[in-house]
């Protein structure tokens, strides 16, 4: 599959033969399982259990139903902000699935599905959104940016791109320690512009870098379309520009993208250097809850999209297969809401974070300078009794 | 015991810390096989092989990202920017992701590393190989200055901030590479960081200075001694943290300050040091703080001699405060 250094062109491009479906919104050049009645091309079709299988389109359902809760809990006002997922859910837990526990995550903030799949607690998570004391980043960070240290899940930073350097870095580590954890990145179609992939991609060519680059290119960088953002159309093409290789697919085909992913952590695990996946797909919500993507979506490549759900196809390939039935959706639809509805329980009423922990972890170490700063705050705090915050909504 | 340069001592940190700590690993520009620019580096790539001594694509900015993610992964990250003044295609990196990430991470995540830079004029670099901009780093939490003045600190501060937890950014003083020598001691030691050194004792005048600036406060003092000023030059050593408690107890001795740097006045951390003297103990003081530093211009080539601060425009200034 990656064998070319010249993209996916030729070897990748036939690859659905089933002429009985739909033509498809997706590009040609995209590697697909599925085609669009979703029949899986069973050349092509993963060996995967039907526990594995299952477990994977749980994770579909419960990242949509997560992030559906979150949207909610910022419409009803009880979170400052969110940040959706929804048709990227292949794409997330796909390529998930394909990694090892031991390997190093640096995901973008739309990769809930990936933190849930590794095991993240959604009482932690939902703790992030209120940002009170029981948030592992104690209230620093804005909603949705998760970290989680023992699940070697990298802490989210909102600078676009930051995280595909860093993550050759530390899939560079293993390789210099001859371990064989591979380090995988998100980002997204925006993301490809920024010099940090163009570094990322640049040192982990020449080094041959332990590292698979998830590009999640759902067209649009908030109202930006692609089309804005690069003159090439397919962002698979730049994979080849630093001798990477590159393979475009079906990213609202979860055993396409299963199947890519599978190949390129292989790859790297095996010192054959890092690959590029390009999973096209579209954004299906807002960029964030403070965005109204009316002023700029095509309404036109929307519907179309909303015929490939990815949910909906993984959903029909396992019927089809007698893996699961309405009485199972309908069963794992409660059990969701009810895990979400605990964790919000368990989550939402714990209190903000001490004052104290303003100056924590600032350094190992607390210097003196913070300590008094850190004490002069506490006595201000005891003399007027309270801080009134005056924040305003979040514009982005 | 050895007498080595500056720039010697900096080899010899990095050759002994390394040969002691197996996660230490260098990278940057022309730092493998040619052994640096300026030779910091010379022969360890050999000693220690091409996955530990890097030489790497330039691009400053992929040099600290990559350190970030190896010393995330445990390894201890010595990046190496070739030049101060090429370091802002890195800013990003440095301040938003190296510095916060311990505090973002609540403590989950943390990338302790050392970025060496050479920085400062008086080598005929003219703007883009002179500068030396400190405070912009000094203002951002989480991250430590350390600059040294002399050999012996330069070993022993650099192994400390290669054992440090926390990123430190270490800045060499160019101008003092191969102009200064001193004794250092083989093996391993440490200086501590965040404690400054007062390296002439006096008590008319204190001068706060650190790096190059170091060497012409002590030119300055010889000046100003037959003039009638007893100086008192403390070298930093380290900007953040800062040592306050030997700042302090020297001005209040004194009750006359002059701080001196090469940096451009404007925001420069001669502005934190005057603030917080003023804050911390202006009763003590005999006359207006001065700072001697360098010009709000962009750093020239040809009169470089004329912008940077020497031991003539520090006596001067010395005599100001000593005479108001």
């Amino acid at each position: 599959m990656f064998e070319t250094n010249q993209t996916t062109e030729g070897a990748l491009k036939k690859t659905s033969s089933n002429k009985k479906a739909p033509p498809s919104i997706l590009r040609e050049d995209a590697f697909r399982i599925l085609d669009e009645n979703n029949v899986a091309d069973a050349k092509r079709e993963p060996s995967l259990s039907k526990a594995e299988l299952l477990k994977m389109y749980r994770n579909m359902a419960l990242t949509r139903a997560f992030d559906e809760r979150g949207m909610m809990l910022q419409r009803q006002g009880r979170i400052g902000f969110y940040v959706p997922s929804f048709g990227q859910e292949a794409i997330q837990t796909g390529t998930a699935a394909a990694l090892k526990d031991t390997d190093w995550v640096f995901p973008s903030y739309r990769e809930p599905g990936v933190f849930i799949y590794r095991g993240a607690s959604l009482t932690r998570m939902l703790c992030n959104l209120w940002g009170n004391s029981g948030d592992i980043a104690k209230g620093r960070q804005m909603p949705v940016h998760y970290s989680f240290a023992p699940q070697r899940l990298f802490s989210v930073s909102s600078p676009i791109a930051t995280q595909v350097i860093q993550a050759v870095g530390a899939s560079m580590a293993s390789k210099i320690r001859k371990e064989s954890e591979v380090a995988i990145t998100y980002f997204g179609d925006g993301a490809t512009s920024e010099n940090d992939f163009h570094t990322g991609m640049t040192f982990a060519g020449v080094y041959k870098a332990p590292t698979v680059f998830i590009c999640t290119n759902n067209q649009y960088a908030i109202s930006v379309p692609l089309s804005k953002q690069c003159a090439m159309p397919h962002l698979v093409q730049k994979a080849a520009g630093y001798g990477i290789p590159g393979i475009a697919v079906d990213g609202n085909d979860i055993l396409a993208v299963y199947v890519a992913t599978k190949e390129a952590v292989e790859r790297a695990r095996r010192g054959e250097g890092p690959s590029f996946i390009e999973c096209v797909t579209l954004r299906m919500g807002p960029h964030s809850s403070s965005d109204d993507p009316s002023r700029y979506r095509d309404e036109a490549l929307f519907e179309a999209w909303k015929k490939r759900d990815p949910i909906q196809r993984f959903k029909q390939y396992l019927s089809d297969k007698k893996m699961w039935g309405d009485a199972d959706e309908a069963a794992l639809q409660e059990e969701h809401k009810q895990l979400i509805a605990d964790a919000i329980a368990e989550a939402e009423p714990m209190p903000p974070p001490g004052l104290d922990t303003l100056f924590e972890d600032v350094y190992a170490e607390m210097p003196a300078s913070l300590r008094k700063q850190k004490d002069a705050l506490i006595k201000e705090g005891e003399l007027r009794g309270k801080f009134v915050n005056t924040s305003e909504a979040f514009p982005l | 015991m050895a007498t080595l340069t500056l720039l010697q001592a900096v080899r010899d940190a990095l050759l002994t810390e390394m040969g002691l700590d197996p996660r230490v690993v260098l990278m940057g520009e022309d730092v493998g096989h040619s052994g640096g620019v300026f030779r910091a580096t010379e022969g360890l790539q050999k000693e220690f092989g091409e996955e530990r001594v890097m030489d790497t694509p330039l691009a400053e900015s992929g040099i600290i990202g990559m350190a970030m993610g190896m010393a995330v992964n445990g390894l201890r990250p010595v990046p190496e920017i070739q030049f101060m003044d090429f370091i802002y295609p890195a800013f990003d990196e440095i301040v938003s992701e190296v510095a916060k990430l311990r505090y973002r991470s609540g403590g989950g995540f943390t990338c302790p590393m050392v970025i060496r830079t050479p920085y400062g004029g008086g080598i005929r670099g003219g703007h883009y190989h002179s500068q030396s901009t400190e405070a912009y780093f000094c203002h951002t939490a989480g991250l430590k200055v350390v600059i040294p003045s002399n050999p012996y600190d330069t070993k022993g501060l650099l192994i400390a901030a290669i054992r440090d937890e926390d990123p430190v950014l270490f800045m060499e003083p160019k101008k003092l590479y191969r102009s200064v020598k001193g004794e250092v001691p083989d093996g391993a030691y440490t200086v501590e960081i965040g404690k400054a050194n007062v390296v002439r004792q006096g008590k008319d005048v204190t001068l706060l200075a650190w790096g190059a600036m170091v060497p012409v406060c002590l030119e300055a003092a010889t000046l100003s001694a037959p003039r009638g000023a007893d100086c008192e030059v403390i070298d930093l050593r380290s900007l953040v943290p800062l040592d306050e408690d030997r700042i302090l107890e020297s001005v209040k001795k004194t009750g006359r300050v002059v701080i001196v740097h090469e940096a451009q006045r404007t925001g420069g951390f001669g502005a934190e040091l005057s603030a917080i003297i003023a804050e911390e103990a202006i009763e003590y003081l005999e006359a207006p703080i001065v700072r001697v530093t360098g010009l709000d211009t962009p750093f020239p080539y040809t009169l470089e001699h004329v912008y940077m601060p020497d031991a003539e425009r520090v006596a001067l200034a010395v005599g100001k405060v000593k005479n108001f």
